[in-house]
């Protein structure tokens, strides 16, 4: 009887130990993988240099990502596609939506604390703040102009008019979408901005 | 079970102790480095698209 409570006990303890480890991993491990594809991903956006729009195969980089309010070293690769192997890559482009500075709705999903948490803080975005995204042929610099939380159903906010899907746009829009709240499924967090300028590059 | 385990490890303790280390060691590498890999696609604790 003792031994056998002793065995469950120390059962129970080693079980908690791996659920322990499992979310360090899910916290921490998973980043590696990230940063290993976010290398190449980012190599390869320095290397091109298109001088007009070209259309990126899924899993391919799309844009350097780039939010001064997140730090100066704050930049991600965007990568085309949102299943859940190009999410863990980088923010995931989604492939309907429009290309960076086209008109319509550019929107970007990442992740919020696994596979290096790109988007773990762009609750902290306020009105005005700048969001650039460097694509091979021009840098476009978009203005955050709101936040909003919704439920993981609400495909209004893809529209090529962020909500309201029945209007044809005339503007350059931009969405990133995340979890929300942080460690859960249950909500997205959404930040909105529209183009403020483009500079073509390369010139 | 852990003292059966500490019993059938060889030499001193200090021997001992390096010989669980390592057990230790090993079993954590194989569950970060194959296991959890596999059992991460089953947390949705970080879904960030919208729609299905």
């Amino acid at each position: 009887m003792r031994i056998a409570l002793r065995t469950v006990g120390e059962l129970s303890v080693t079980a908690g130990l791996i659920l322990m480890l499992f979310c360090a991993y899910l916290l921490w491990g998973t980043g590696a993988y990230t940063a290993s594809r976010q290398l190449l991903l980012q190599r390869a956006l320095a290397a091109g240099t298109a001088a007009r729009p070209v259309r990126v195969e899924p899993g391919g980089a799309v844009a350097l990502l780039r939010i001064p309010r997140l730090g100066r070293s704050y930049r991600y690769a965007v990568v085309e596609g949102v299943s859940a192997e190009h999410l863990k890559k980088g923010p995931g482009h989604y492939p309907g939506s429009a290309r960076p500075g086209e008109i319509g709705n550019f929107v970007v999903s990442g992740h919020r604390t696994t596979y290096a948490a790109p988007f773990n803080r762009i609750d902290e975005l306020e009105r005005d703040d700048e969001i650039i995204v460097e694509a091979p042929e021009a840098r476009y610099t978009y203005r955050v102009t709101s936040q909003d939380i919704v439920e993981p159903d609400e495909v209004e906010v893809l529209a090529p008019v962020p909500g309201k899907p029945d209007i044809r746009p005339i503007r350059a829009y931009l969405t990133l979408s995340t979890c929300h709240p942080e460690y859960s499924a249950a909500q997205r967090l959404i930040v909105y901005g529209v183009l403020k300028e483009s500079e073509p590059r390369g010139e | 079970m852990y003292g059966r385990l500490w019993r059938r490890l060889p030499g001193s303790t200090a021997i001992r102790l390096l010989w669980a280390a390592v057990l230790a060691a090993t079993t954590a590498a194989v569950l970060w480095y194959a296991v959890f890999p596999l059992l991460e696609p089953a947390v949705t604790l970080d879904e960030v698209t919208i729609g299905k």
